[in-house]
């Protein structure tokens, strides 16, 4: 699978591309779901057997059980829709940057109000 | 004929929303971005739009990757909010104006762009929150709404001068609504951010402070960089200045600036608010 074109490489950034929109689709569906209290709250009943409904492989599986947002992006997830997932879990975008920066939320802040700064 | 009185482009970070809600806008975190806007306020009770076209991009409530379209017109006698799932408080429905939401798409599909059109729409928070930050506590709000949807998330996104060509066709039908209907032109996202990956919390304040002078004075300065250029320069997510841009391309004439505002962090994002009027 992919379209066979050079790409840009900006370090730590994945454009979400064709080849990623088809890569992470079920991903992307199921989180979209969560737009739904109904469907939130059915996935925390039984969270891998709603993989499962979304028909998520295994790679996907896996980093949604681990909630590992890097891992999830590898797998093809759009940040905007695995917000919906980290927002059952009361993740905020601080939360998110920090795990995917392996900094403390305080020290990923900090970085933030630095960059006003400069 | 229908007159533009001039263009906002600002912020729409979900987490406004909650601080709105909260009634924070003097907490010390909140405050310089809320102290923004009573100018603004001042400026729309001077020349009193009837209708606000508002250019955003959806983030996974009304538009999935089932259907993506590269830019979208909604044509509703009424537009709802709904949850997005993140937890942000949902807003009381919006007025729309199928009058000139038709005369739009006639206009845009005759100057070729291909718009789909929309008669059921959900808008999000990219469409809702800039309406509250510049009409606070007005429900309904006191403008008629043209919601205008641009794809800024999946890849490939229209190019820079591709939007501006679309705001000056957006401003063409307009001004060509034989109405005596006064409109500002809303665009909002952005500036600089990025929420995923390794760069996540990426700023450019020295980019987005370009981008804001070059938008009033000289707007086509950005469309010499390429969208995985502006990518680079100012995040996944600061890309959204392509719904700026959409803006400022609807003015024509002399554009000046009413108002501006700039502060870093709100949220992960480095928070923009522009004000321009047309002479």
């Amino acid at each position: 699978m992919g379209s066979g074109k050079q790409k840009r490489v900006i370090p730590g950034t994945t454009l979400f591309d064709g080849d990623m929109a088809r890569k992470g689709y079920a991903l992307n569906k199921m989180c979209f779901s969560f737009n739904s209290a109904d469907n939130r709250a059915a996935f925390l009943t039984d969270k891998e057997g709603y993989c499962d409904k979304y028909g998520l492989n295994a790679e996907q599986k896996a980093a949604v059980l681990s909630l590992q947002v890097l891992d999830m992006l590898a797998a093809g997830g759009n940040a905007y829709y695995l917000a919906k997932l980290g927002g059952i879990f009361g993740l905020d975008m601080q939360d998110i940057g920090a795990q995917q920066t392996g900094v403390t939320k305080d020290e990923f802040k900090a970085k933030l109000v630095a960059a006003g700064r400069r | 004929m229908a007159k533009i009185v001039g263009g906002i482009n600002v912020t729409h970070v979900p987490y406004i929303g909650r601080a709105i809600a909260n009634n924070l806008q003097q907490d010390p975190y909140w405050k310089p971005f809320f102290d923004g806007f009573p100018p603004v306020h001042q400026w729309l009770a001077k020349v009193k739009p009837d209708v606000a076209v508002v250019i955003y991009n959806d983030h996974g409530l009304n538009f999935f990757l089932d259907k993506m379209p590269t830019f979208a017109v909604g044509a509703a006698a009424e537009y709802s909010n709904a949850d997005e799932g993140w937890g942000i408080p949902t807003l009381p429905p919006y007025i729309g104006d199928q009058d000139l939401s038709w005369h739009m798409i006639d206009s845009l599909v005759e100057d070729e762009f291909d718009i789909v059109t929309c008669q059921e729409m959900l808008v999000d928070h990219a469409f809702t929150l800039p309406l509250e930050l510049f009409w606070p506590g007005q429900h309904p709000c006191p403008v008629r709404t043209v919601p205008v949807c641009v794809n800024t998330v999946q890849f490939p996104l229209p190019t820079a001068a591709r939007c501006f060509k679309f705001g000056q066709a957006i401003g063409r039908a307009i001004e060509s609504w034989d109405t005596d209907a006064r409109v500002v032109v809303i665009g909002t996202g952005g500036l600089s951010h990025q929420l995923e990956g390794q760069r996540a919390g990426f700023i450019n304040k020295e980019f987005d402070m370009m981008f804001m002078d070059k938008l009033v004075t000289d707007p086509l300065w950005v469309t010499r960089y390429s969208v995985p250029e502006l990518v680079e320069l100012t995040g996944t997510q600061g890309v959204e200045l392509l719904n700026w841009l959409t803006c400022r391309g609807a003015l024509s004439g002399d554009v000046t600036k009413v108002h501006g505002n700039y502060h870093i962090p709100i949220s992960n994002t480095a928070s923009g608010l522009l004000a321009m009027q047309v002479a």
